[in-house]
Formats: structure tokens, C-alpha cells, sequence
């Protein structure tokens, strides 16, 4: 019998042993999934702000995605509420629409109205106003600002600067 | 005990095998070529020490800046990489570096006559064709003194410690291309926004290189895997000596120290194999690993088969 | 429907779907194993390893592969080898155990001979064993095409031209083969399908008929002893482990098997970490170049032996003498006239003839890669008739072979 118990002893720190390189062979599997350095490195986008005209949307594709670029007017802003006003980003005077452009209901992308200052998806009807926050249902929340970083008049997607932290302490990031 | 003679026969076969399919007829295939460790024999030593400030003048009268640059004393090139390579049918080096990576006996050598030096006169002079360098004739002087002073100035400018990199480009970066690193034989390739500025830029780059190919006869291949299609050694040597081994190349003799050869082999290696150091240390653990799962199993074995004999 | 009891365990809950109980006992506990065997009894499961180790790489190689002329070697030399995390772990494991499982299959395949495992009911084990070394052949060859080196795109070339046969000029079957009149596009996609499905499938059906043939006749033993299975389990399983002629698959044998195992892997990585030039040619680093062909051509070291059969002869004999050489292993079954199923040691002139055999294919082997030129081809030459002459003399030798 000792030897029974021996046997199933060795028997077992054999295929733990055994089954400890599998965890190890599975462990590079996991980073052989990981995206690419190189997917990763062009996770960065810069945008120039200075050239863009007030009330025309400009859509850049970051990290796959489309972003919303728009330039309120000085009467857009000033109509509009404190709640809107603390999703604007500055650059010197002026206010911009930041976020991804994506409707939060199930992914689909709004497009603008520039007479009615506001955003409207197809797919569903939902609605959003200027500052990409949700007016009407279906979406349960407003358009996803992206991480940003300001750069003088230079915008860059994917780095979080202290105006993105500051929304963000803010709360009107999520 | 007999199992073990059985296991001396197959490693045997096994190893006649392997010696004669690797050593024995990679021997035959490719005949040993030695480094001499880049000391260049056939090239005259330094007779007279050099002044680097005297050497100064002499280079700026001596006109190597009519087609150097000299960046790190604040003199440009004078020419674009394309506009040079339409002349010469190269872009002459910068030469901030030059006394760092090249050995000083050949940068002697080269500035009195460049062709010999370089191990080209197969292609240019014995063909009817000038070398595009002149030979340096001397400004008045003692041309042995004014050549070991431009030697001395050039040492005295350049920086100790050239990066891996900085030795490839100043070394073999203007005929050789290494896409993997992104380097260019104009230089790194930006990142482009418009396709427009990247189309241009690529243009530039072929117009470049039906200069070079116009030049040498082919056009020098991108070196981003010769760490691995050639290794170690073969590259080593063919730095040295590119007849040695390629006997009527037009490739010419680099003339790099025997420490900027290192240099310029640690940024292929970096280029073309770049995991090695990961590949040995993870190497090292997975035989670690592998030679206690050996003993378990063999303890494992040993406890079934007690009863079994 | 079946009656189903509340189980008590998982064990017994799979038992009662799937007889797991049943299968274990069948195919392992009692799945007997002659006792008197050494550790080439194991290469089998080396190979089977090795396998594994194959197709887990290979998977991992597939998610950044890319099958296009333009990229190809760049999504191995670049994304795989620089850009993907372990990327060049599984390349390196993938290509050294290519070559290294055919060192295992030609130690499998000699022990086979040697001990004469391939007569009196063996003969299938035998055949599909033939059949699993062509279909890994193929699919080794098809795998060397995919990195689109110089290596690759030059041995496609050569190897495709076979295919016209000599005087026949077949050429309309060799750009058919290929898809195109050089190998381009079609032909890597085509094998890259190859590689990557169909042959790897019909490796696994042919593993699984190997298996299979194994089952009636039972393994071999080092001397070729007709035993009584029955009755040798029926003394093992009353407890006369020490008398019995018999062990278990599993643990008994498995026990020894892991061991054996365990000294594979060790010189597998050993090869992987820090040797794997012998099977990762550095001239397929180059890119592959249609205008230019390598100063040395030649296939990876476990096909030389064939291919020196080739190259000796002019183009039409040539030919017939390489067909001879890639079939004629089939036929050992039936070539070998001598009942006797023993250790060639004890067998007379078939002990001569197998380490003839042996010797002259290491010959051809290192023949077919040294340039073709001066006493090489000569000593290539008559390698090349001496293994036909073997073959040829097999029936004769072994016709008049003593019982033993």
C-alpha cells in the first residue's frame, strides 16, 4: 500500500508539473492575442483646430472610429447651458464639439443638422444636441467624449491631458 | 544498460548525419574566410601625428566641403541626397562622425587616393571611369602632415560614442536601404499625413536609386534581414573585405574600426533579430523548467515500474 | 430512451452519456503493451508530441500570416518575428519541429525495420505509418513555400517541374499544379490551403488509421515474441505484475513514454533557443526573387536522400530511379520473404543488409546537399544504385533466411 500511495503521489506532482507549462505556453498565447505595438502606437490622433469654420461638422477617424469635430458659434454658445458648456473644449475663445461620433444606443452615427444645431441618428431616431448630449430616446446617455490633450491649437486623440482630467474630476465624463 | 548502447548507436547516426548535411557541406560551400580584425595591413600607417586645429584649415582649403557636409561644425550639406547622387552618383557622407567609425589609417588613405582605398579601381580607373572623390594633392605643405592634421581634425569633431544606428547610417545607410528599421538610402521615411507628400517622397527615393543603380551596376540590396540570411561572420568579413568574398563586387571597402563594424553589426541584429536577448532568457527558463518535468517523469516511472520488474 | 440514474459525481454523470468508463479501461488500462520493449518504443508518442507542438505553433503562426506574394515575407520576417509578442517563439518551435519530427519518423521507421514490425498481421501499421511520411512530406514541402523566401520560391520551382516527367514535357500539368507559369499568387494560396487544411486533415484521419492498425496485431517486441495477450493480462490483472508479460498503456507505459519524452524536449529547445539555423535556412531570409537564382540549391536535409536518387542520372532515368525510391518503402512487407519477425541482429544477411541500407541513405543524404561536382557526384552515383541494388536483392536474401 505505501507504494500505491507513492505511485499516486508521484503521478500527481508529475502532471502538475505538467500542467504548469501548460499555464505557461497559455500565458503566451494570451500576449501572442494582444494587439500590436504597432496598433497601438497609432492609437494617437492629431488634429489641427485653428482651420476649422463654426457649424460644420468635421468627422476624423480615431482608433477606427469616427470623432465629431464641431466649432460653435459665438451665438450657439451663448444660448446654450452650464451643463453643455462643461463639455465644451477651449482653444483660445473658442468652443468645440469633441466626441465620438457614435449614437449610444446601439452604434450607429448620428448626423448633423446645421440649422437646427443638433444631431439626429437614422437608425432609431434618437437625438442629440451640440454638445452631443442625448435630447431624445432611444439613447440612454450622451456621445462619449474621447480621451484628449490639447497642444495650442492642435488636439490630440488618445492621451489625456489636464483639460480631459478636468472634465473628467468634473463628472461630466462617465 | 542495453538500451543505452541502442541510444549511443541512433545519437551516433544521428550526429554523422547532422556533420555532414551542416558543417561538412556548408565547409565545401562556402570556403573559410578569417578576419584580420580590421587592421588593414596593406594600408601605410600614420608616419607624421596630426594637429586638429591646423587640420581644420587645411580641410576647409583643401574643398572637402564642396561636397561634405560637416553638421556637427555647423557646415550643411552643400547639395540634396538627390541632386548629389545625380553627380557623383552617391550622396557623399557627412562627415561629423567619420573619425569615429572609420579607421584612421584608411581615412589617410582614402583622402590621398580614394579609389585605392576603397578596393574600386576594378570599376572605375582600369575601366576608363573617374572616381568621383579626387585624390587630394596636397595644399603647399607636406601633403603626409596635412593629410595626418584633416585626420586629426576629423577625430577631434566627432562624437566617441556613435550609436549603433549612426555607425549603419554614416557606414552603409546611403546605398543600403533597411525597410524594417524604416530607413531609407535619403534617410527615415517620415510619417505622411497626404498620399500625395508620401507618393513624393517614395519618388525621391527611386529617382535616388536609379542614380546608385546607374553607379554600381545594381542596385545595393536592403540589409533589414542580412543579420539572418547571411549571419554574423559573413557580414563581418565582407565589411572588411568585400572581394574577399564577392570577388569584382563593386561594393566597396567600408573601412570602418574594428569597433564601429560592431556597432554597425548590433543595429542589423537589432533590425533583423530583434528578440534574441528575449529568445536566451526565455531560452534558459523553459530548460530549467524542461529538466525537473525530466526528473518527475523519471521518478514518476520509476515508482510504477518497481512492480512491474 | 435509455434509463438514467441521479449520478453522484461528474465521473459518473459523463459515464452513464459517454462510457467514459469503458473507453479509459479500453483504451488505456487495458491496452496492453509487451513489457520487453526500449525506449525507441516511445516514438510514437514523441511523435505525437511533436505533433501537438506543430499544430498549437502553427495556429498562432495563422492569426498574423498573410498568404499574398507582397506580403508574405514581411508578415513572418516583420509582424511575426519583431511585432507580435512570442511571435518568434512559434515560429522558431514550428520550424525546428518540422525538421526534427522527420529525425523521429526515419528512428520510428528504422525501428520498424529492424525488428521486423511490418510482417505477419503488422502489414498495415506499416503501410499507413509509408502513408502518414508522404502526407508529412507534402505537407512540410507546402509549408516551406509560405514565408516566400528564396528557398521557398526556388524550390517550388524545382519541385513543380518534376511534374512534367521528364521526356513527357507535361508542362500543361506543372502550370496547373501551379496556377500560373512560375510560382505566383495562385500557387501560394493554393498551397498555403494545403498546408494549413487539407494536409493537416488528412494527417489526423491517417493518425487515427495508424492507431487503428496497431489494435489486432498489438506492438512489437525486441524479440519479435508472439505473445498471448489474453492470458498475459489475466496474470496482470490477478496481480502477477512481475510475471506477466505485459503492462498497461497507461500509467505503465505512458510513465516511460513521458520520460522519454521529457529527453526529447529538452534537445527540441535546446535546437529552438539556441541551433536552429540547420533548419531554418538562412538563404530564406533573402525575399524571394524570380530573376535570380541561389548559388546552392538544395531541400531541407530529411528529403536529400531522395532527392540525390534524382540527381545523378540524366533527366528520364533519373526520374524513374527518384519514383523508384518514393514508393518502394510500400512494398517492404511484401519484399521481405522471410517469416521470420525478429531483431535483424539474429536475421543473417538481412542484418547486413539493414545497416547497409542505413549507411548508404546517410550517404546519399550528405551527397544531395555538397554541390554536384568531382567525386561527389561520383560517390552520389553509386549511393544511388546501391540502394536500388538493396532492394532489388531484398527478396533474394531473405527468401532463403533461416527460421530462427
Amino acid at each position: 500500500m505505501a507504494d500505491n500511495s507513492r505511485r499516486d503521489f508521484m503521478g500527481k506532482v508529475f502532471g502538475g508539473w505538467a500542467a504548469l507549462g501548460g499555464l505557461g505556453a497559455l500565458y503566451a498565447a494570451k500576449k501572442t492575442w494582444d494587439p500590436l505595438p504597432s496598433v497601438k502606437a497609432a492609437g494617437f490622433t492629431r488634429v489641427d483646430l485653428s482651420a476649422a469654420e463654426p457649424n460644420v461638422l468635421n468627422v476624423e477617424k480615431w482608433r477606427g472610429k469616427p470623432i465629431f469635430i464641431l466649432k460653435k458659434t459665438p451665438e450657439m454658445v451663448a444660448k446654450q447651458s452650464k451643463e453643455e458648456t462643461a463639455r465644451d473644449v477651449i482653444v483660445g475663445k473658442d468652443h468645440f464639439l469633441v466626441c465620438i461620433g457614435l449614437c449610444t444606443h446601439l452604434g450607429c452615427i448620428p448626423a448633423y443638422r446645421p440649422d437646427k444645431h443638433d444631431f439626429k441618428c437614422a437608425c432609431h431616431g434618437g437625438e442629440f444636441d451640440a454638445s452631443g448630449i442625448n435630447t431624445l430616446p432611444p439613447p440612454p446617455s450622451p456621445m462619449v467624449i474621447p480621451p484628449f490633450k490639447l497642444e495650442g491649437t492642435t488636439i490630440v486623440l488618445g492621451e489625456e491631458g489636464p483639460e480631459y482630467k478636468k472634465m473628467k474630476e468634473a463628472g461630466v465624463i462617465a | 544498460m542495453k538500451e543505452l548502447k541502442i541510444l549511443g548507436v541512433v545519437v551516433f547516426f544521428t550526429l554523422l548525419t547532422y556533420w555532414g548535411v551542416e558543417p561538412y557541406a556548408h565547409s565545401v560551400m562556402h570556403p573559410h574566410v578569417e578576419s584580420d580584425g580590421f587592421k588593414y595591413d596593406d594600408l601605410p600607417a600614420l608616419t607624421k601625428k596630426g594637429d586638429a586645429q591646423r587640420g581644420a584649415q587645411t580641410f576647409l582649403s583643401a574643398g572637402c566641403t564642396g561636397c561634405h557636409g560637416v553638421k556637427a561644425a555647423g557646415m550643411p550639406a552643400p547639395m540634396d541626397p538627390n541632386a548629389a547622387a545625380a553627380s557623383f552618383g552617391v550622396n557623399p557622407p557627412d562627415l561629423s562622425n567619420a573619425g569615429s567609425v572609420y579607421d584612421e589609417k584608411f581615412l589617410a588613405a582614402l583622402i590621398k587616393n580614394p579609389e585605392h582605398a576603397l578596393m574600386v579601381e576594378h570599376k572605375f580607373s582600369k575601366m576608363g571611369r573617374a572616381y568621383p572623390m579626387p585624390a587630394f594633392y596636397g595644399v603647399g605643405g607636406d601633403k603626409d602632415q596635412e593629410v595626418a592634421d584633416i585626420v586629426a581634425y576629423l577625430k577631434s569633431i566627432a562624437k566617441k560614442d556613435v550609436t549603433p544606428k549612426e555607425a549603419y547610417e554614416l557606414a552603409c545607410g546611403r546605398c543600403h536601404a533597411m525597410h524594417y528599421d524604416n530607413w531609407t538610402q535619403i534617410g527615415e521615411k517620415p510619417k505622411f499625413k497626404h498620399k500625395k507628400d508620401e507618393l513624393l517622397f517614395e519618388a525621391k527615393v527611386l529617382e535616388y536609386q536609379d542614380h546608385l543603380t546607374k553607379y554600381l551596376g545594381k542596385l545595393p540590396p536592403d540589409l533589414s534581414m542580412y543579420i539572418r540570411s547571411r549571419g554574423e561572420h559573413y557580414l563581418k568579413t565582407f565589411m572588411e573585405n568585400p572581394q574577399n568574398l564577392l570577388h569584382g563586387t563593386a561594393m566597396p571597402r567600408v573601412g570602418v574600426t574594428a569597433e564601429a563594424a560592431e556597432k554597425v553589426l548590433e543595429h542589423m541584429a537589432d533590425v533583423g533579430d530583434a528578440k534574441r536577448h528575449e529568445r536566451t532568457s526565455v531560452g534558459v527558463k523553459v530548460m530549467i523548467y524542461l529538466f525537473i518535468f525530466a526528473i518527475l517523469a523519471y521518478l514518476w516511472k520509476q515508482s510504477l515500474w518497481r512492480e512491474l520488474h | 430512451m435509455a434509463h438514467f440514474e441521479k449520478a453522484n459525481s461528474l465521473e459518473e454523470w459523463l459515464d452513464q452519456r459517454l462510457a467514459i468508463k469503458t473507453l479509459r479501461r479500453v483504451l488505456a488500462e487495458e491496452y496492453w503493451i509487451p513489457k520487453n520493449i526500449n525506449f525507441l518504443w516511445a516514438m510514437g508518442m514523441v511523435l505525437a508530441v511533436t505533433f501537438g507542438i506543430l499544430l498549437v505553433s502553427g495556429i498562432f503562426l495563422l492569426m498574423y500570416y498573410q498568404p499574398n506574394v507582397k506580403l508574405a515575407f514581411d508578415s513572418v520576417n516583420y509582424t511575426i518575428m519583431k511585432e507580435v509578442e512570442f511571435g518568434w517563439l512559434w515560429r522558431h518551435m514550428h520550424a525546428v519541429a518540422a525538421s526534427v519530427v522527420f529525425l523521429i519518423i526515419y528512428i520510428h521507421m528504422f525501428t520498424g525495420i529492424y525488428y521486423g514490425s511490418y510482417k505477419k498481421g503488422r502489414e498495415l501499421i506499416w503501410i499507413s505509418g509509408m502513408l502518414l511520411f508522404v502526407t508529412f512530406s507534402a505537407e512540410a514541402f507546402s509549408g516551406y513555400m509560405l514565408p516566400w523566401g528564396q528557398m521557398s520560391y526556388w524550390a517550388g520551382m524545382v519541385i513543380t517541374n518534376l511534374f512534367s516527367l521528364g521526356s513527357l514535357e507535361l508542362n500543361g500539368l506543372v502550370e496547373w499544379i501551379r496556377g500560373d507559369y512560375v510560382p505566383g499568387q495562385a500557387f501560394l494560396d493554393r498551397f498555403f490551403m494545403l498546408h494549413v487544411l487539407l494536409l493537416p486533415l488528412v494527417i489526423m484521419a491517417l493518425i487515427g488509421l495508424h492507431f487503428g492498425t496497431l489494435r489486432i496485431p498489438h506492438v512489437n517486441n525486441q524479440d519479435g515474441e508472439e505473445i498471448d495477450f489474453d492470458a498475459e493480462a489475466k496474470k496482470y490483472l490477478e496481480g502477477k505484475k512481475k510475471e506477466s508479460k505485459v503492462i498497461r498503456f497507461a500509467n505503465d507505459f505512458m510513465s516511460k513514454d513521458m520520460f522519454v519524452v521529457s529527453i526529447f524536449l529538452i534537445f527540441y529547445f535546446y535546437l529552438v533557443f539556441w541551433h536552429f539555423d540547420f533548419a531554418m535556412d538562412p538563404i530564406n531570409f533573402d525575399p524571394a526573387d524570380g530573376l535570380k537564382t541561389p548559388p546552392h540549391i538544395y531541400p531541407e536535409w530529411y528529403f536529400l536522400w531522395s532527392y540525390e536518387i534524382l540527381r545523378p542520372f540524366p533527366k528520364d532515368p533519373g526520374l524513374v530511379a527518384f519514383g523508384f525510391a518514393q514508393v518502394i518503402f510500400f512494398a517492404l512487407p511484401f519484399l521481405d520473404k522471410s517469416p521470420n519477425v525478429a531483431p535483424a541482429s539474429r536475421r543473417g544477411t538481412f542484418k547486413y543488409w539493414f545497416w547497409l541500407l542505413l549507411v548508404d541513405m546517410i550517404v546519399l543524404t550528405v551527397m544531395g546537399k555538397l554541390p554536384p561536382q568531382g567525386i561527389y557526384s561520383t560517390i552520389g552515383l553509386v549511393a544511388a544504385v546501391v540502394f536500388i541494388g538493396l532492394w532489388v536483392a531484398l527478396p533474394f536474401i531473405t527468401k532463403n533466411e533461416k527460421a530462427v
